[in-house]
């Protein structure tokens, strides 16, 4: 058993370029992404069994019919005895596929009611919005000045459910996070909803698992999962509206900023922008990474993006910017002070 | 039969080769220059008798379908669609007829965007790089049906509205009109 985990890890482990532990099936975080495992092993083993019947039924029929290579070929007597047998071994295997088909379609149903049941109250709730390429990520409450919003990076408590309200903006996304549960389709105009519930802390690493377009390849996410403590801080940090800039060069970040065409698409609660069309940047500091897992969150990958993202993600969203080098360096500055 | 592979190849290659410059990604954008807004004549009124013509203008945007494309999607962006609808109109005029205030030539519309009109129209100049001024100007022509149909968006993202830009008929501008015609 042990051999054959690690072998089928390794082989998944090859297909991905990730760090196993944060992108992997079998490596579950959460209790439904243990139902999906189980009914992994129970699937993989019958399989396995079919196979090394079926290998094992080609070499005996191999092995047992000679054909000897002559010109005419041998006229065969008709042997009824032996087409008797023949028609009932057809008829027997027929029968045990269907049956094991039937036994791996209980066994998804099952598993599938395994996974949607909800248990406990008093979940955290997310809404993700999928974009082209980005996922928006707000925590919505009835008060509309205690709603967090940001991007690609979802915080999560460990050891409550998450209820994730989903939604798409513009074509079919599905968030996957292999460590955590299923995938779940992301459709346009319509709500629907799941929930997960993480029990071991860290940051996995999900992906878009429905093919929307050009910069499909390039819409990652990551859920970061933490201490009850942490998370409210973190929860906290997000509500405040941006921080003020402290130094000369970010002020004039700022002013950058709001008068190029950042502010016609970006948010930056405290300011005068206020535009939905990219992600919010608020507390883009506090990310980890940008552009939908992309590039790592240094000053050098800003500028990079800032001045030409199409370049990065060519045919994202986000138009180039030709800003000169010393307002580039300040916008920069600017957005690495929003923590 | 030679005869017919050959005229098919030759077609084969002209499809191949006009769609090719049709497609081109603009990644790398030509510095801004600032020559034509100063060039473009905004009203229809001259002193004297004699009527001087708009000069035409170019736009090298025109001719590619992905400009025309990334213009179609700031057209959205910026928030044109708030005051302009889909070409249709609301606050702003209609940009889908034949009517145009301000001139319907690229350097006219083009113009139109940076300057601001004083009835409301705001001005974009140094909010938005002048190139994506110059896609946004093409994609609103185009939504008149004065730009070639291979050019032309021949999909909309929204839901069904309207016809794509490009199965729109050409509306043959009027000139520079003042006030639009109100209907009878
Ligand atoms: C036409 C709209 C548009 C304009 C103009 C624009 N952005 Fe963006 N921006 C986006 C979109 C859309 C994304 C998400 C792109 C993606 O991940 O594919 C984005 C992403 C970003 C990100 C990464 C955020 C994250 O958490 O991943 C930063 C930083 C950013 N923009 C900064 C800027 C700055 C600075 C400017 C002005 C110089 C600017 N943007 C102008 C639309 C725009
Ligand atoms: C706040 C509302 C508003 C927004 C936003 C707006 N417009 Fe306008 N626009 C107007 C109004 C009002 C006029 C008429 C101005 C006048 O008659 O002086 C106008 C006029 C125009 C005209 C001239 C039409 C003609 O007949 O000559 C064009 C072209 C135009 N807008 C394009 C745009 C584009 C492109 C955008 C987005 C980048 C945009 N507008 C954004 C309100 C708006
Ligand atoms: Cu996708």
């Amino acid at each position: 058993m042990n051999v054959a985990r690690n072998l089928a890890s390794y082989l998944l482990a090859q297909a991905m370029p990730l760090d196993p532990g944060r992108h992997h099936m079998l490596q579950s975080a959460a209790p439904q992404a243990d139902h999906i495992e189980w009914l992994y092993w129970v699937i993989f083993w019958m399989l396995f069994v079919v196979f090394v019947l079926m290998i094992a039924a080609f070499t005996g029929a191999g092995t047992k019919a000679r054909v000897v290579a002559s010109h005419p070929l041998p006229i065969l007597e008709k042997d009824e005895e032996a087409e008797h047998r023949a028609g009932w071994g057809v008829g027997a295997a027929l029968g045990i596929t269907v049956i094991t088909l039937f036994v791996i379609l209980v066994l998804s149903v099952i598993t599938g009611r395994r996974v949607e049941g909800l248990t406990s109250k008093n979940p955290v709730t997310i809404q993700i919005t999928g974009h082209q390429w980005w996922w928006e990520i707000t925590y919505p409450n009835s008060q509309a000045d205690q709603t967090v919003t940001t991007a690609n990076e979802i915080h999560v408590p460990v050891g409550t459910p998450v209820v994730v309200l989903t939604n798409s903006k513009d074509v079919i996304h599905s968030f996957w996070a292999p460590n955590i549960t299923g995938k779940r389709d992301l459709l346009p105009g319509y709500s629907s909803a799941f929930w997960f519930e993480i029990e071991r802390a860290g940051i996995y690493h999900g992906q878009c698992a429905e093919f929307c377009g050009l910069q499909h390849a390039h819409m990652g996410f990551s859920i970061i999962a933490e201490s009850v403590h942490e998370f409210q801080a973190w929860q906290q940090q997000q509500l405040k509206t941006a921080a003020e800039p402290s130094t000369s060069e970010a002020i004039r970040g700022r002013e950058v900023f709001l008068t190029h065409a950042c502010l016609m698409c970006h948010t930056i609660r405290g300011t005068d922008a206020g535009s939905r069309v990219g992600p919010d940047l608020t507390h883009v500091a506090s990310r980890n990474m940008i552009a939908a897992e992309t590039l790592p969150n240094t000053a050098g990958a800003l500028a990079g993006w800032v001045v030409d993202p199409q370049r990065i993600k060519p045919g994202t969203q986000m138009s180039p910017n030709p800003l000169a080098p010393d307002d580039l360096q300040a916008v920069v500055a600017y957005l690495q002070s929003l923590h | 039969m030679r005869h017919n592979l050959r005229i098919s190849a030759l077609l084969v290659a002209m499809t191949v080769l006009a769609s090719c410059s049709r497609e081109d990604r603009i990644l790398r954008q030509p510095p801004p220059s600032n020559d034509t807004v100063n060039t473009v004549q905004i009203s229809g009124l001259n002193p004297g008798a004699n009527l001087i013509p708009t000069p035409p203008s170019s736009n090298m945007y025109e001719e590619s379908a992905y400009a025309v494309s990334e213009g179609q999607k700031l057209y959205e962006a910026y928030n044109c669609v708030g005051c302009h609808a889909h070409g249709g109109g609301g606050i702003g005029p209609p940009l889908m007829d034949r009517n145009w205030i301000y001139g319907s030539e690229p350097g006219n519309v083009f113009a139109t965007i940076m300057q601001g009109r004083p009835n409301g129209m705001p001005s974009f100049r140094n909010r938005i790089p002048q190139y994506q001024a110059w896609e946004i100007a093409a994609y609103v022509r185009s939504m008149a049906g004065l730009l070639p149909k291979g050019v032309s968006p021949n999909r909309i993202d929204q839901m069904n509205i309207k016809p794509a830009e490009s199965s729109t008929p050409e509306q043959v501008p009027t000139g520079i009109t003042g006030v639009p015609e109100q209907p009878k």
